[in-house]
């Protein structure tokens, strides 16, 4: 059924017709409406046979998570930013037991200095926590992604989480087709565990293990991941069929042909991204854009097919590795090596700054004249960030860095970009 | 693509009223995106929302920076927000809540390139106690930027307020929109727009 709704109610109704069976959540900033809608659905009875627990944190949230899908039940909770560093301790651990639990990240950022807006810092800073991470361009492909995400992770027996950009898709109002459950019955069977705890068949689930075994352990949960590279689009071929629209797979081309300079980025912002590519086309400029839905498994080959016939690569990400500069980026060095390929990185979007279609053509235009340093920092005041510098070069007590910049930045209420 | 801007003051519903545009829009068959201008919203403090419309997929994300329209929920923020920033001239629309007139408050020298059919005040807080008895000038506005603007129907207005809110609510806020409509829709005949 076609309607004209919140993202995070769209993703509420589309995780309910999953039938999650244990739902849990802190419910405080920096949640989302997801979780609030899910607790009516549960509360109404439209959700049946599910359990919704208000938990004490984030820790809480997975950990009770953690417990719920060992005990064989379909779980489902939701974060974001620092909720998700606050539970990073057993984020890991339900990765490596082995559970498929699907959450919800809401991306934000990561504070110091506290800001509540969109970017990617959260989940990157998970990167590596053994889940699987998709990343959804429009509210539609959150929605749907969803779905995919409890067929995935129940096939594999591997958490997913779903990446959707804060505020930006979260609380946008937009057009999303959601299916029905008969369809949503069809495509994604009961949850059969490999694994639960049953009285009545005991086991138990969290062994220690040391050298002689750790290693091939954590081979195995890399080993899965590896295995994700074909069931991810496996299963968005098959909802493709299904639900008749392409939703999910490793990664997305968008005209792509003969493209010699091709922006590679994740998330809602390849839509402005996209509007920029069809103009500088108009313009017979050689440009394509390449999303990434799976960030994790990194799809190398994928993106090695996708690129190599390019000259230039513009990633676009909405993170910094501080120290290095990009994340996306150094992992596309990694898809093309050996390739003559250039990479610039442009870090873009820092604390919800808008990304915008202009700065994104001046930065495009300066990448295809040769003109863009390694590591971009989209929109950035340099003439801000210099004085802070020469002030901390002239005098030693120079007081907390983002006050300074505030005082210099002025009112923000009267800006509307 | 027909991009709108409301300016209000938290409490005012401002977020609420993009939303509700882009369900009248929707239900008319387009295609539409709202959002807010995503801050740490206070009552009182100047909240910005987007709504754009077009016919086909929306994919742009950016804040709208050179609206077609502006719907300004509050006029004291004319002294304190960049409220007129981008709006394209000469075709650019206002919808503004007052009971004064454009020069009265200010704006003559602004809008003085635009369209007077585009140009339009509304007593909307006043619409808002009369029949909702709050000050919520969010749904009269609406209601008047259907009589404007040929894009969203006073019926599919009313259908998205039916959507959002029910009982008597619904009905204060229906009565308010559809008494907005009539005034502008008068207001523009009287002045040879209509």
């Amino acid at each position: 059924m076609r309607k004209q709704c919140e993202g995070s109610q769209a993703v509420a109704e589309a995780v309910a017709l999953c039938r999650p069976e244990v739902i849990c959540a802190y419910p405080i900033s920096p949640q989302t409406h997801i979780v609030e809608g899910l607790g009516e659905l549960v509360k109404s009875g439209d959700l049946a046979k599910c359990e919704f627990l208000n938990v004490e944190s984030e820790f809480a949230a997975m950990s009770v998570a953690i417990g719920a899908s060992a005990a064989g039940a379909r779980t489902y909770t939701a974060t974001a930013s620092q909720g998700l560093l606050f539970m990073t301790e057993a984020v890991y651990n339900a990765s490596g037991l082995g559970l498929p639990i699907v959450m919800t990240i809401a991306n934000r950022a990561i504070g110091a200095p506290i800001n509540i807006w969109n970017d990617h810092s959260d989940s990157m800073s998970q990167r590596d926590c053994g889940w699987i991470q998709v990343f959804a361009e429009t509210n539609q492909e959150a929605l749907d992604l969803h779905i995919q995400a409890f067929k995935l992770a129940e096939e594999l027996s591997l958490p997913v989480m779903v990446c959707m950009d804060g505020f930006i898709l979260t609380h946008a109002y937009e057009r999303v087709d959601i299916p029905s459950q008969e369809q949503v019955d069809a495509f994604l069977p009961p949850y059969v565990p490999r694994q639960s705890l049953d009285p009545d068949d005991p086991v138990s689930i969290g062994a220690m293990v040391g050298p002689e075994a750790f290693a091939e352990v954590r081979y195995l949960a890399h080993a899965k991941q590896l295995q994700a590279l074909d069931w991810i689009p496996r299963i968005a071929a098959e909802f493709g069929q299904m639900f008749g629209r392409d939703a999910g797979g490793l990664v997305r081309g968008y005209r792509l042909e003969d493209a010699q300079t091709i922006v590679i980025a994740l998330g809602s912002v390849l839509g402005t991204i996209k509007d920029t590519v069809d103009e500088l086309r108009e313009a017979g400029l050689k440009v394509g854009v390449l999303g990434i839905t799976s960030f994790r498994p990194f799809p190398l080959a994928a993106i090695r097919q996708a690129v190599q016939g390019a000259r230039r690569l513009v990633v676009l990400e909405k993170s910094l590795a501080v120290g290095i500069g990009g994340i996306v980026a150094t992992d596309v060095r990694m898809a093309i090596d050996g390739l003559p390929i250039k990479v610039n990185t442009v870090i873009a979007g820092l604390g919800g700054r808008a990304i915008t279609k202009a700065s994104l053509h001046r930065v495009l235009r300066q990448a295809m004249d040769e003109q863009l340093e390694p590591v971009h920092f989209l929109d950035l005041d340099l003439g801000i960030v210099n004085r802070v510098l020469e002030r901390e070069r002239a005098q030693r007590r120079t007081g907390p860095i983002p006050e300074q910049i505030l005082r210099q930045v002025g009112a923000v209420a009267s800006r509307i970009a | 693509m027909f991009q709108i801007r409301i300016h209000g003051r938290g409490g005012q519903g401002v977020v609420t009223a993009a939303e509700m545009l882009s369900v009248a829009a929707f239900l008319e068959g387009r295609y539409a995106q709202a959002f807010p201008s995503f801050g740490s919203e206070r009552t009182g403090a100047p909240v910005v929302a987007f709504c754009r419309l077009d016919d086909k997929e929306i994919r742009l994300r950016e804040p709208i920076m050179q609206p077609d329209a502006l719907i300004i929920q509050d006029p004291t923020l004319l002294h304190q927000v960049d409220v007129l920033a981008g709006l394209r001239h000469p075709e650019g629309c206002i919808l503004i809540n007052t009971q004064r007139t454009f020069e009265e408050i200010g704006l003559g020298e602004f809008v003085q390139d635009l369209h007077p059919r585009n140009l339009v005040t509304l007593p909307a807080t006043e619409l808002s106690f009369k029949h909702v008895g709050r000050a919520v000038p969010n749904v009269p506005l609406m209601g008047g930027f259907a009589a404007i603007c040929g894009l969203i129907s006073i019926d599919s207005v009313v259908a998205a307020i039916q959507e959002k809110f029910r009982g008597k609510v619904a009905e204060g806020n229906i009565a308010a929109a559809r008494e907005a409509y009539d005034i502008v829709k008068a207001d523009l005949k009287e002045a040879g727009y209509a």
